[in-house]
């Protein structure tokens, strides 16, 4: 058994803050994109939200809760793509998606870097990331942040931010929800004034100047800003004899030599 | 007694009914249960100015590289392990494919809906306040005739029908008058581009009698009826490198190796001649002495 006394990681403060972000959705289906964000969302079925639906990232939901990319465990519906969408179009699903770039009003690119019509970078395409903004709840994960992610302006909108939902009418804007951002520096909303982004914590070990040097543009700071919490023992247990023993989490966001 | 006609072709007939400037919708989803046997026989092909319509893998890579490409609709291209497609990157870097567009992958779906159901367009939030709308230009928007519970009328975008002339898919098992099942995890949206194209053809893993497409298989993973479908081939390891589950997984190593080739003009023209000059025997053949070499 791991020592649940031991130092705690970064990437474990990150998966409790992950974690969190899902922790009031209730019944809805909680679809992570990427490592970090599948640790978090099947910490908290094991924790805060017990009613989360999840999925094995191909085609069934999940009636337990398996470790990182385990398959086989018991199955209780079916997702394949078409009913994601039908899913995103219905509205009761949280998804936490990556993020090359993100915006001063929480856009999101993860299409091309440049000029769209001859992009310096061209990345994946905008996937479902313009759907899923204006139909569910959508958070965005970011493993390494720093001011070429945090941009003043994307250079493609992909997920559409509070902001430019509300510019583009009450159909974009009526089911618009930017929940959370976490980074491995620290967790925001969108809850700044004109819809910007907002620091809610640091994580232990960094400060809110470390934050602001490492973004590219004005964050909204409100006073004392706390420090987020770190994974008590039960989650540490989980996070590391049951979801993650291999320590997957750690080749996402890779332990900090504690500053503490 | 009278039974539906035989509908079992090769590969060159297929790409035979095929034409310059044609829509060709590709089923399957990024590096999953593509119909590589036939995308590499347009490769072959003298097929130019095509419009590519596919949630993209290396498929569009591929057709890309070949300079097949006039249109690319699409939503993301990715080979999953391998997430950037390098032929795809490529080209849309150089701006060689001169007309793009990048859609919402769920606009991709209401798009065929609205073809397979001769609609011209249908309504959906997907778009709205992203730069999808800027850089279609050509998508409109279509207003609700009824009022929401705020007396707004909003405003949709108007998703325009992907018409296809035809499609190009590959199913596990068919019988040889198009009747088709999925055996893996996910049907995709291959009986959706099937009824968005004029014509849809078929390739599969195994052509077996209709009675055996249902033994020991639930009737719910007939994905395809005949009635949909104008061509039927039988192209073993045809989704290669791709996956085809449960007959095969996608194949690593291979995929590794195609994304290491771009990299280096000699290494690209290396593969092309190992691995695209001939036909589709030849192809599996060195796919085999590929796999014989590194074990």
């Amino acid at each position: 058994m791991t020592d649940v006394n031991s130092t705690i990681s970064r990437a474990e403060v990150c998966a409790a803050a992950i974690a969190d972000a899902f922790a009031e959705d209730g019944e809805i289906f909680g679809s992570p994109m990427g490592t970090l964000p599948m640790l978090g969302v099947r910490l908290a079925k094991l924790t805060s939200n017990p009613e989360l639906v999840i999925s094995d990232g191909e085609s069934l939901f999940l009636g337990g809760v398996p470790p990182l990319f385990a398959k086989g465990d018991v199955v209780e519906g079916f997702i394949p793509f078409r009913r994601v969408f039908d899913v995103v179009a219905y509205g009761k699903r949280h998804v936490m998606m990556g993020a090359t770039q993100v915006d001063k009003h929480g856009n999101q690119n993860i299409s091309a870097i440049g000029d769209f019509a001859q992009p310096q970078r061209q990345l994946l395409g905008s996937r479902g990331a313009p759907g899923n903004t204006v139909n569910n709840r959508t958070s965005y994960w970011v493993p390494k942040h720093s001011p070429r992610v945090f941009v003043e302006k994307v250079d493609i909108v992909s997920g559409v931010g509070p902001k430019a939902a509300k510019a583009a009418g009450p159909a974009a804007a009526k089911y618009n929800d930017i929940h959370r951002i976490v980074s491995n520096l620290g967790v925001f909303d969108m809850r700044g004034p004109d819809d910007t982004m907002r620091l809610l914590s640091v994580h232990p070990g960094v400060t809110v100047d470390d934050v602001v040097a490492a973004t590219g543009f004005a964050l909204h700071i409100e006073g004392d800003v706390p420090t987020t919490r770190e994974p008590d023992s039960t989650e540490l247990m989980i996070i590391r004899n049951v979801l993650d023993p291999k320590s997957i989490r750690d080749r996402e966001v890779p332990p900090v030599e504690a500053a503490k | 007694m009278t039974r539906p006609r035989s509908k079992k072709m090769t590969i060159d007939e297929v790409v035979a009914q095929l034409s310059d400037g044609m829509t060709i919708g590709i089923g399957g989803w990024g590096p999953r249960r593509k119909p590589m046997a036939l995308v590499r026989a347009i490769l072959r092909s003298d097929l130019k100015d095509l419009t590519i319509v596919s949630w993209g893998g290396a498929d569009v890579g591929l057709l890309a590289e070949a300079g097949k490409i006039k249109k690319l609709v699409y939503a993301f291209v990715t080979m999953d392990t391998v997430p950037l497609e390098p032929n795809f990157q490529a080209a849309r870097q150089n701006r060689t494919i001169p007309e793009i567009c990048e859609w919402d992958e769920g606009m991709f779906q209401t798009g065929l809906k609205a073809a397979a159901e001769r609609l011209p367009f249908l309504p959906m939030r997907a778009g709205l306040g992203s730069d999808v709308l800027v850089n279609n230009p050509d998508l409109k928007l279509v207003a609700s005739p009824y009022a929401d519970e705020n007396g707004d009328l909003e405003e949709f975008v108007a998703v325009p029908a992907l018409k296809l002339d035809v499609a190009l898919v590959h199913l596990n098992r068919a019988d040889e008058h198009g009747n088709a099942t999925y055996l893996g995890p996910d049907p995709y949206f291959d009986d959706l581009f099937a009824m968005a194209a004029e014509k849809t053809f078929v390739s599969c893993e195994q052509i077996i009698d209709t009675a055996g497409l249902t033994t020991d298989v639930p009737v719910q993973r007939v994905l395809l009826n005949r009635m949909m479908v104008a061509g039927v081939v039988e192209t073993p390891n045809g989704a290669h490198f791709t996956n085809c589950v449960p007959d095969y997984e996608r194949d690593e190593k291979f995929q590794k190796h195609y994304a290491a080739s771009t990299k280096d003009p000699e290494a690209w023209a290396a593969f092309k001649e190992r691995f695209l000059s001939g036909d589709e025997a030849a192809y599996q053949a060195a796919v085999q002495a590929f796999h014989a070499e590194q074990a």
